[in-house]
């Protein structure tokens, strides 16, 4: 009789066991990616310790990350949602520069900051918009368009400024510039607080909203999404205009960060914006992709810019290196990708 | 008879290839019409009609009695059309919950997702009517990992969950196994006993007649025929189905 319960109990146990191992199963699948993003962070991290330990364990070399990392993590963002919509931006680098050409004139018509930045994002909208109006209604590839109105935009910008940049020494001290990159408690970026307040209203708007959920579904399968109703063109045009203001924004911001608008923005942003997003995790196939999984991708990425040079390597290593990483990433993911269906 | 559903002189054109000419269709209210037809009849374009995926290019299209001057999916799905279709209309990289919503979430008035009630009923839907066992499923595992019959069941179950009127299933036992195919014909017959329409289309006659009312021959675009299938018995069917294949003719 006892010997009978303790069999029961055993199987319960085993039972119970089972449940456990598959619990921790079902947990690594599902967050397995960014798991996976945050150990790559820290080797990174305590690789650069032992690599420069002076350099790495002071304050200064964080807020420079904090500084010049959410320039294009706050592109990065948006970008996700494009690339999980199985679509494609690479227009980004040339509107972040087709804003301030909006913000610096408008300034100087007006002398209102308030409208200048209006202007800017204004400026950033037109230029999404635009690429989802040819993606969705010409039917261009949007790979091929966005191509075609990164040269578009950045010769409109070389046209308008002739090619010549402007000051802004004129914004330091107001108010705009304390928001936008001032320095928390005199240590902490603003511009950093910008990229934290921007990764969780987009991963809001991707994980909790009806809009996110169409961006997957699109994705995924887009003959389903369309025979379930969705409206594939508008979450489409959705996804371009929100890198398109987001690309503005960050314009704007780098800019305000050196007080000076150079006409060549945003050049040098395309390779880190594209590695973060698919560093962390995003399908190039679509379908799926995590914000947070960019948004520490985008700081290990500000890190090897700077451990690279910390490393006493020349600056043209960054390229090597960021081409080696999405290379490595994008194979990886479609790797993995074969292996778990 | 009451009509859930009536098209009057169809018809739709893609470029230079007329798919339906002057269709005359309806179905009632509480009626199980099979849709027979060779490839290239027009029962897909006639279905895109229906789930207002293609608005036809002349013709008149009722629903409720109401006429339709424009169309779109989500309109069919408000009205209560649903589909079950033969793509398996699935996101497969999606969990079970995004795919039974899909297009259909819960939301407060800003649009904002209550994922905690959506899980709950796939929870209930998937104890209840798809008859999951495995405690390996949960409303968030991926789709990916089911069976051909768990991903039936769901897209099944998606259309039966909003509360149809008319349900229409596109070719729905097409890599099926006996047994699922079996559970799958009784569903609809449960379809006629909650009162409900349904339109099944299959390439297996066998199917067909032993579920259907009623069943319309397509062929070439046109209604090539309809009988009552107890005015018929299968033998004549399967004869005036081969008939129309080679002549266009049931007779």
């Amino acid at each position: 009789m006892t010997s009978h319960v303790n069999q029961e109990e055993v199987e319960q146990i085993n039972q119970a066991r089972r449940m456990q191992r598959s619990a921790l199963s079902n947990l690594l699948r599902k967050y397995g990616l960014q798991i996976g993003i945050v150990a790559v962070a820290l080797l990174v991290w305590i690789a650069f310790v032992i690599g420069s330990p002076r350099a790495f364990l002071a304050l200064p070399i964080y807020q420079a990350f904090m500084s010049t990392t959410p320039f294009f993590t706050i592109i990065a963002l948006p970008l996700t949602l494009v690339i999980i919509a199985a679509e494609m931006d690479l227009s980004f680098p040339s509107i972040m520069s087709w804003g301030m050409v909006g913000f610096t004139l408008m300034f100087t018509w007006t002398g209102s900051l308030e409208l200048a930045v209006l202007a800017c994002l204004l400026c950033g909208l037109i230029a999404g918009l635009l690429n989802g109006f040819i993606v969705v209604a010409l039917g261009i590839p949007s790979l091929v368009a966005t191509i075609g109105t990164q040269f578009f935009w950045r010769g409109a910008v070389l046209v308008i400024t002739g090619g010549t940049g402007a000051s802004l020494i004129a914004t330091q001290e107001t108010l705009l510039h304390h928001v936008m990159v001032g320095r928390l408690f005199g240590k902490i970026p603003m511009q950093m607080l910008w990229a934290i307040l921007i990764a969780v209203l987009i991963w809001i708007i991707l994980n909790r909203h009806a809009f996110g959920a169409h961006v997957y579904l699109v994705g995924d399968n887009v003959e389903s999404a369309k025979l379930m109703g969705i409206n594939v063109g508008r979450t489409r045009v959705m996804v371009f205009a929100l890198v398109g203001v987001a690309a503005a924004l960050s314009g704007l911001i780098a800019s305000l960060e050196v007080l000076y608008y150079w006409p060549t923005l945003g050049e040098g942003y395309m390779l880190s914006t594209l590695s973060s997003v698919f560093l962390g995790g995003t399908s190039v196939f679509g379908g799926t992709g995590t914000i947070f999984g960019t948004f520490v991708a985008s700081f290990i990425i500000g890190a090897i810019n700077a451990g690279i040079v910390a490393a006493g390597l020349t600056g043209f290593w960054t390229q090597v290196i960021y081409g080696l990483i999405i290379v490595l990433s994008v194979s990886m993911h479609s790797v993995l990708r074969r292996h778990l269906a | 008879m009451d009509y859930i559903l009536e098209m009057k002189n169809i018809s739709k054109s893609f470029g230079e290839v007329q798919a339906l000419r002057d269709i005359n269709f309806a179905v009632g209210r509480n009626e199980v019409v099979g849709l027979l037809g060779d490839n290239g009849a027009g029962k897909s374009t006639l279905i895109k009609i229906i789930t207002g995926y293609h608005f036809p290019d002349s013709g008149e299209l009722f629903f409720d009695g109401k006429q339709l001057y424009e169309t779109s999916v989500a309109k069919a799905r408000d009205m209560g059309i649903e589909t079950v279709y033969q793509e398996r209309a699935l996101a497969d990289q999606q969990t079970l919950w995004r795919n039974i919503f899909m297009c259909r979430e819960l939301t407060n008035k800003m649009g904002f997702l209550d994922v905690e009630r959506m899980r709950a009923e796939t929870l209930s839907l998937m104890k209840g009517s798809m008859g999951f066992t495995s405690t390996a499923v949960t409303p968030d595992s991926v789709v990916r990992t089911f069976s051909g019959g768990e991903k039936q069941g769901v897209a099944i179950v998606r259309a039966l969950h909003f509360q149809a009127e008319l349900i229409i299933l596109d070719e729905p036992t097409m890599g099926l196994s006996l047994s699922e195919t079996k559970k799958l014909l009784q569903f609809v017959r449960d379809i006629r006993n909650a009162g409900k329409a349904c339109i099944f289309i299959d390439h297996n006659v066998f199917h067909v007649y032993s579920v259907a009312d009623r069943v319309v021959v397509l062929d070439r675009g046109m209604v090539a025929g309809q009988f009552m299938t107890q005015d018929i018995t299968l033998d004549q069917l399967m004869e005036k189905m081969y008939r129309v294949a080679q002549t266009g003719h049931l007779d």
